[in-house]
């Protein structure tokens, strides 16, 4: 299969603030690269699930969990690595933004995998995201991060 | 939305064109903005298409003095990129040869040109495009039709010849069928004994053709309710339905009618005489098909008729459907948008006749064209845009697929089930499993419960396994999976009996304290060889089974947490593996060893075994003999065993490819560097060694093209390799296929003496895996067609299973 350059695969507008490299480096990587970053994903998604999805658009490398920094457990969100760029694509086309467990996935190019990136950046562990969510997300551990506290400091006053 | 907006624009170009005219240095620009309007030309657009073709044509016709060759070539592509808007640009030319004689001629000798490249080059659908083009011209008056029936006849005359491949025969036929839609009329009303003449020639041909490859291109083995025609034979059919009709069809738009006037006018242009181009060996040709139905019009309810298989316009709307896909696949929201707006939308029941392109792509034998998720994914969006309709039709469709799995091929029944545990997974794994559970009352090896007990296998791998119990009604519990977990003997009760366990929990120990494999072999040094004690005292290897046991299952056990966790465990101790297991058959002992454990969690074996083979533990042919092996007979019509065999091939297939790829491009680096250090040592002076004086750019080349130049030693070890691994690959292929021989023979032969009908679930899986290695990896499996018909496909072998390789090699024959 020939790659053709379709809106689908083209690079969106996220860029990892943490990239070490110019922006240009982090650009070219990301037009070269067969790594994905896979979000919005359950905290109880397994990665034998996601290799399931993903691995039929191709044979995958690896799967490397995101992890909660303190508590080590998932936090939704991974990186899937194909040994082809094809695939990845492939991936990019017809898995990102359908469903898995129940949950719309979100796929994106990442600039591949490096040492520490597997854990989230949020303060309390998780990611960024699930610090100032307003929603309940029951695949996400209930209410963002802040407003669970903000809940907690109610309850405490209330009591 | 864009396209509109853009459109728009272009409609403005009209007046301010001679504005713009004067600008010269905008002349790209203003080749650009030809492009747009000659690609958009038949567009949603707010006036007629007959008044933007009017003035597309004199804003092409006046500037054809600067933009000729431009205008030709893409006036030439179009029909070919856009084959749906043939008429619309036949009708341009018609009305621009009506103006200028002189381009008419110029339009048919570079179209002419297109049409016999895309033959040189193996194009043969731009070929045939090319052809309903040309032929379409002569609606337009810009060819003459006894030119057209020249080519026509010529191109059934290379149908004609002997000795070249039937697939290329049939190509000329079905490109000469295919563009009578569009000429048939025309050809009917100036020159109907030529056109009967013609017509003759191919029934003939039709008449003496072979079809030993139907069978194996057909998704069901019988042929009710819906016969599974051979596509030429369909398209004969359809043809001679239309000429019934006297060439009348309604479903292509002719624009060029509402030009009659001026079109009449206009002078001819004769086709020069065109002789297709010889068949040489390196020309791969289409293969053969089957034309896929599942509806009829009883199933569509009340709205626009479904028309008939044999109507011409089946065959149009299929065809404009899957150009449709080809054109879009890549982006499956435009795809279903695309599908949805077909320009003939309101006249037929569309969501059924996508549904079934869809499917006829998916089911296509012997591969589909694109990967499975990309149907799937567009069948997920054409139920986002469509909802009132396309899920209602999708489970009709379903229900069709299910009552008629019975006759369903094995290829087809995978790509079925993996499908729908996919759709299911996209929307909540809803569906109404109490209308299937007569199913429930067959033999488990019945192709109904079968597709269910592994639908839910692939939800399972999707889902979780609680989840089972909100998603499936109670009486299905026989079907649902057991829980996806270890089956680890040496602590289960009884264990304290086995020669292995006190070794395996101190093995756990050491593993756990993050020992070395040298700790681990050591460990294991001291469990005694079963085999020595037995009759196999004289073998000499060092294979030890309870060793690759204990270790095996211990330490997979240990890893059992997560794929990760278990690759990071092989991956520790790869050293242990390779010192256990050097023999084949100490591979398959390992192979054995992960079936026991993990039993009930079939995508871990998957994984693991595909593990093994990346890490070169074990190899191909272990896998394929573990296969057909007596332990694996209960397994042996699960669709995760064939997984794994696929995958096995799928490695070795990669690695050849990889070799040969590695050696053609040394190969021609070495011709490259050959060529240029001749050319090389004239201009370069300055001797090898000497710096600084010599420019950079000189010194640079010759030193880059030596770290690249392959010496000729390196490239005949590659050789080499590529040999071996030809050797490796073609070993595989026979032991698969001895291995299907023989337990096919030997259950035809049994069930002969025993005086049973051999046509039995088990016999029927089992030749459907057989056809399935030929189909999925024919390519490469055809290298070795020969070498199989001696050595293993003989006359003597039964016609059940000669059958099955005789329909393979037709494909292509």
């Amino acid at each position: 299969m020939t790659s053709v350059h379709t809106p689908s695969v083209a690079l969106s507008k996220y860029r990892d603030q943490h990239f070490k490299g110019s922006r240009h480096e982090q650009e070219r990587l990301l037009r070269l690269t067969s790594t994905l970053y896979i979000g919005n994903l359950s905290f109880y998604t397994t990665e034998e699930q996601i290799h399931e999805l993903f691995s039929r658009c191709g044979d995958i490398r690896r799967i490397v969990m995101g992890l909660d920094k303190f508590k080590k457990t998932p936090c939704g969100f991974c990186f899937v690595e194909y040994y082809a760029r094809d695939d990845a694509e492939s991936a990019m086309r017809y898995i990102n933004g359908t469903r898995l467990d129940d949950r719309i996935v979100r796929v994106d190019w990442d600039a591949g995998f490096v040492e520490g990136r597997q854990y989230g950046r949020g303060k309390s562990g998780g990611q960024v995201r699930d610090e100032y969510r307003q929603d309940h997300d029951l695949g996400r551990g209930g209410y963002g991060k802040m407003v669970q506290m903000g809940q907690l400091g109610a309850n405490m006053r209330d009591s | 939305m864009n396209r509109r907006r853009a459109y728009e624009d272009d409609g403005d170009f009209y007046g301010e064109r001679s504005r713009k005219r004067r600008r010269v240095s905008e002349n790209q620009e203003m080749e650009e903005r030809l492009e747009t309007l000659i690609l958009r030309v038949g567009e949603n657009s707010s006036s007629s298409l007959e008044s933007n073709l009017e003035g597309l044509v004199s804003v092409l016709e006046s500037d054809l003095g600067n933009f000729r060759s431009k205008i030709l070539r893409i006036l030439s592509e179009c029909p070919i990129k856009m084959p749906e808007k043939c008429t619309i640009y036949s009708t341009m030319v018609g009305l621009m040869n009506a103006k200028n004689y002189n381009f008419g001629g110029e339009f048919v000798d570079h179209m002419v040109k297109t049409f016999k490249e895309s033959l040189k080059q193996c194009r043969w659908d731009a070929a045939r495009y090319a052809l309903r083009f040309l032929s379409d011209l002569v609606n337009c008056h810009v060819i003459s039709t006894n030119s057209l029936l020249q080519l026509l006849d010529n191109m059934v005359d290379a149908a004609n010849e002997d000795s070249v491949p039937q697939v290329r025969r049939d190509w000329y036929v079905f490109a000469v069928l295919s563009t009578l839609p569009w000429v048939g009329r025309e050809l009917y009303e100036k020159k109907e004994s030529a056109l009967e003449n013609l017509l003759v020639r191919i029934e003939v041909f039709l008449n003496k053709r072979t079809k030993k490859h139907h069978n194996s291109l057909r998704v069901w083995s019988v042929d009710a309710p819906h016969p599974q025609e051979e596509y030429l034979d369909c398209l004969w059919a359809q043809i001679r339905k239309l000429r019934q009709d006297n060439w009348a069809e309604k479903h292509i738009p002719r624009p060029y009618l509402a030009f009659d006037s001026v079109l009449c006018e206009a002078l001819q242009h004769n086709l020069p005489l065109i002789h297709p181009p010889p068949h040489q060996d390196s020309f791969e040709y289409p293969m053969p098909w089957v034309v896929y139905r599942m509806f009829d019009y009883t199933d569509c309810p009340a709205g626009p008729i479904l028309p008939g298989a044999h109507s011409i316009e089946r065959f149009l709307i299929e065809e404009h459907l899957h150009s449709i896909i080809e054109a879009h696949h890549w982006e499956r929201k435009d795809c279903a948008a695309n599908l949805l707006n077909l320009s003939y939308k309101d006249k037929i029941p569309l969501e059924y006749c996508i549904v079934e392109v869809i499917f006829a792509e998916l089911f296509k034998m012997p591969t589909p064209r694109y990967l499975d998720i990309c149907y799937g994914s567009i069948l997920i969006e054409l139920c986002k845009l469509q909802p009132s309709k396309m899920p209602q039709v999708l489970a009709q469709a379903t229900e069709i697929l299910f009552m008629r799995i019975d006759s369903m091929n094995t290829s087809c029944f995978d790509r079925f089930a993996n499908w729908f545990s996919y759709h299911l997974s996209n929307f909540q794994f809803r569906w109404s499993w109490d209308d299937w559970d007569s199913c429930l009352l067959l033999e488990p090896e019945h192709p109904r419960p079968k597709f269910i007990e592994e639908v839910l296998l692939k939800c399972l791998r999707l889902s979780y396994h609680d989840r089972f119990k909100e998603m499936m009604p109670e009486t299905y519990s026989k079907l649902i999976p057991k829980p996806p977990m270890p089956t680890y003997k040496y602590t289960m009760e009884g264990a304290a009996s086995l020669p292995g366990t006190a070794t395996a929990h101190k093995l756990v120990v050491a593993i756990r304290q993050k020992c070395t494999p040298e700790d681990v072999l050591n460990e294991l040094k001291d469990l005694p060889n079963p085999r020595e004690t037995s009759e196999n005292d004289m073998v000499e290897s060092t294979f030890n089974p309870l060793k690759i046991d204990v270790f095996v299952q211990t330490l997979l056990n240990l890893g059992s947490k997560s794929f990760s966790h278990t690759f990071a465990a092989i991956s520790k101790f790869h050293l242990v593996f390779k010192t256990l297991a050097e023999t084949e058959e100490a591979q398959i002992c390992i192979l054995h060893n992960v079936f026991e454990l993990w039993v009930n969690h079939q995508q871990m074996m998957v994984v693991i075994i595909d593990k093994l083979l990346k890490t070169q533990i074990v190899e191909c042919s272990a896998v394929a003999t573990w296969v057909f092996s007596k332990e694996m007979v209960g397994e042996f019509t699960k669709m995760y065993l064939w997984e794994i065999l696929h995958l096995t091939i799928k490695k070795m297939n990669q690695h050849v490819t990889k070799l040969s790829k590695e050696l053609s491009d040394a190969k021609e680096r070495l011709d490259r560097n050959a060529e240029s250090s001749s050319s090389e040592s004239e201009e370069e002076t300055a001797p090898a060694g000497t710096d600084a004086v010599t420019p950079q750019r000189r010194r640079k080349k010759p030193i880059g093209d030596n770290a690249d130049k392959p010496t000729e030693e390196q490239v005949e070890r590659m050789e080499e390799k590529l040999e071996a691994a030809y050797v490796d690959q073609k070993r595989l292929f026979l032991i698969i296929f001895q291995r299907f021989i023989m337990i096919l023979s030997e259950h035809l032969v049994k069930c002969d003496t025993d005086g049973r009908d051999y046509d039995t679930d088990w016999y029927r899986w089992t030749v459907g895996r057989l056809q399935q290695v030929f189909m999925m990896h024919h390519e490469q499996v055809k290298k070795y067609s020969s070498t199989l018909e001696s050595l293993l496909f003989t006359s003597d072998i039964d016609p059940h299973i000669l059958d099955v390789f005789h329909q393979f090699t037709a494909l292509r024959s």
